[in-house]
C-alpha cells in the first residue's frame, strides 16, 4: 500500500514533526520500512549515528521471537530534520532495549518515535532517551507502549530527560501507554531542565574552561542512554558523535 | 599575594560587602571569622567568581593581577582554589575524570604539558593517602553519595592534586566529626603551609584553628573587616562572643 498523501500534524505520531522536512522527504520515503526478525532466543544489537545536512527518516519494524533480545542505540545529531521510528513486537519473554540521544541546535527538529507491543506475557522493554538542544532546536520522543490483554508480567520502562542549553530550544515527550493486562509494570518519566549552573561553576572553579565543563556535564547526561550497550567501542562512537555535535553550542 | 581593597559587592540588589580591605601575603594562613550574615560566603564566592555576585566598587589583586577581570577557570589556572562550603554533586562524572581534566586544563592554560593517565593516578593516590581517602572513592562520581565529611575530605584531595598557590576555604570544617577535622586540618597544613603559598580560612569555630594554627585572625562583620589580630583573637571570640569582642 502506498500512502497517497503526506501526514499532517493532526496525526498523533507527527504532532511535533517538522512538516517542511517531511515534505522534503517526499511521499515515497514514508513507505520504506526495514523489517527485522529476531528469532526465538537470538539477540541483535544495532548502533546508529543518524542525521546529515538533508532530512532523514529511518523506520524499523522489529519482530522478536520468544526470549529474543533486540537493542537499538541511536545518536540523532543531524543538521536537518531527522526522525527515527522503531516498532517492536515482543513475543513471550523477549526484551527490547532502546537508547537514544537527540542533540543539536540550528533550529532543527530531531525525533524518536517508538511503538513497543508487548503481545505476549513476560516480555520486558526499556527505553532511555536524552535530548540536548539549543539555538531554537527541538527534540521529541513519542513513545507508545501497548500491552495485550493476556500479556501478564510485562515489565516496560520509558525514561526521557531533556536538557535545554538556552531559551528558545524545546523538548517534547509524549508517553502513550495502552494496557489491557492487569498484572504488569509500566514505568515512564519525563523531565526537562537546564544545565546545572552550580555544577558548572564548581567545575570552572577547579579550572575547567566553560566548553569542557559543559561537555563533561552533557556527556554525563546523555551517557544514561547508552549504559545498556556493552560494546565499549560502539558506545564511544555514539558518544563521540553526540559530543561532536555539541561543538559550537551555546555556552 | 592577595590584596583586597575597599571591596563592595552585592547579591541581587542587596549590598553584602561594604568596603572590605584585607591583605594576605605569601606564607600566611589568615582566618576569617564572623557572625552569620556578615558576608563570609559572599567574600569567598566573589573571590571565586561565582555568577550572581556583583562587585560594585573596590579591587582584588592576586599575584599582581586584577583577579576580578578573570573568569573562574582562569583564576584557578593562576593558582586560586576555592574550597566549597557545600561541595557540588556531579552525577555521571567520576572524580578521576573530573580532576584529571581540571588539572590538565589548568596546565594547558599555564603552557605546561598535560599529565598522562598513569602520572595522574599516581599523584591522585598520593594526595588521597594524605587525606586517608580510599582510591576507590576517587573512582566514584563526584561527591555523589558522599557524606558531609567525605565531601570535605574530597575537597582537600582536590586541593592537593591541583596544588594551588592560594586557597580560600569556606567553612571547610562544617559537617566534620572530630577525627575528620584532624585529618582535614592536617591536610591543609601539609598542602598549603609553605613560604610561597597562602590560605584564607573562613570558619565559625576555634576547633579547626587548633589544628591549622593561623598566623592572623580577622573578624568580618557587616561586610567589612572590623578587627585583625593574632591567633589570640580567635580564642577571645570563642570565650567572649562576637558582641563582646567587637564592642
Amino acid at each position: 500500500m502506498t500512502l497517497a498523501t503526506l501526514p499532517t500534524r493532526r496525526d498523533e505520531a507527527w504532532r511535533y514533526a517538522d512538516m517542511d522536512g517531511v515534505a522534503r522527504l517526499g511521499v515515497a520515503a514514508l513507505d520504506q520500512w526495514q523489517a527485522i526478525d529476531v528469532a526465538a532466543g537470538e539477540s541483535l544489537t544495532r548502533c546508529l549515528v543518524v542525521g546529515s545536512d538533508a532530512p532523514e527518516l529511518h523506520r524499523f519494524r522489529v519482530t522478536l521471537g520468544e526470549g529474543a533480545t533486540a537493542a537499538f542505540f541511536v545518536t540523532n545529531a543531524g543538521s536537518d530534520y531527522t526522525r527515527v521510528e522503531v516498532e517492536a513486537r515482543l513475543a513471550r519473554g523477549a526484551h527490547f532495549e532502546f537508547g537514544g540521544v537527540t542533540i543539536g541546535g540550528a533550529g532543527v527538529t530531531r525525533e524518536f518515535v517508538t511503538q513497543v507491543v508487548h503481545a505476549e506475557p513476560e516480555a520486558t522493554s526499556n527505553q532511555t532517551i536524552r535530548a540536548v538542544h539549543w539555538a531554537g532546536a527541538t527534540g521529541n520522543f513519542l513513545g507508545e507502549i501497548k500491552v495485550a490483554r493476556h500479556a501478564q508480567k510485562t515489565d516496560a520502562a520509558q525514561d526521557f530527560k531533556g536538557l535545554l542549553l538556552e531559551a528558545g530550544a524545546s523538548a517534547n515527550a509524549v508517553p502513550q501507554l495502552e494496557i489491557f493486562a492487569d498484572d504488569v509494570k509500566c514505568a515512564h518519566g519525563a523531565t526537562v531542565g537546564a544545565l546545572d549552573e552550580a555544577a558548572r561553576f564548581y567545575m570552572m572553579a577547579r579550572g575547567l574552561d566553560p566548553a569542557t565543563a559543559q561537555r563533561l556535564l552533557v556527556q554525563a547526561f546523555i551517557g544514561d542512554a547508552f549504559v545498556a550497550l556493552e560494546d565499549e567501542a560502539e558506545r564511544e562512537t555514539l558518544l563521540d558523535a553526540a559530543l561532536a555535535a555539541l561543538e559550537g553550542a551555546k555556552l | 599575594m592577595l590584596e583586597i581593597t575597599n571591596l563592595h559587592a552585592s547579591v541581587g540588589d542587596k549590598p553584602i560587602l561594604k568596603g572590605l580591605t584585607l591583605s594576605v601575603p605569601a606564607g600566611e594562613i589568615h582566618a576569617i571569622m564572623g557572625p552569620n550574615g556578615a558576608g563570609k560566603s559572599t567574600l569567598s564566592n566573589v573571590l571565586g567568581g561565582k555568577p550572581g555576585y556583583e562587585v560594585t566598587a573596590g579591587s582584588v589583586t592576586f599575584r599582581g593581577e586584577d583577579l576580578l577581570a578573570l573568569e573562574p577557570h582562569e583564576r584557578a589556572a593562576k593558582g586560586l582554589f576555592l574550597g566549597f562550603q557545600y561541595p557540588v554533586e556531579i552525577p555521571g562524572v567520576s572524580n578521576v575524570q573530573f580532576l584529571r581534566e581540571a588539572l590538565n586544563s589548568q596546565r594547558k592554560a599555564r603552557g605546561e604539558e598535560p599529565l598522562s593517565g598513569g602520572e595522574f593516578l599516581k599523584l591522585a593516590k598520593d594526595k588521597a593517602g594524605l587525606l586517608k581517602m580510599d582510591m576507590e572513592m576517587l573512582k566514584r562520581q563526584v561527591n555523589v553519595g558522599f557524606s558531609g565529611g567525605e565531601k570535605k575530605r574530597a575537597e582537600m584531595v582536590q586541593m592537593g592534586i591541583l596544588d594551588p598557590a592560594f586557597a580560600v576555604l569556606d567553612e571547610t570544617d562544617s559537617g566534620l566529626d572530630i577525627d575528620a577535622l584532624r585529618i582535614v586540618g592536617a591536610g591543609i597544613n601539609a598542602i598549603m603551609r609553605a613560604p610561597d603559598k597562602a590560605v584564607l580560612l573562613i570558619t565559625h569555630y576555634q576547633r579547626l584553628l587548633d589544628v591549622v594554627a593561623p598566623d592572623k585572625v580577622s573578624i568580618l562583620a557587616g561586610g567589612r573587616i572590623v578587627e585583625t589580630g593574632g591567633p589570640e583573637l580567635a580564642l577571645r571570640l570563642e570565650a567572649e562572643g562576637y558582641d563582646a569582642v567587637m564592642a
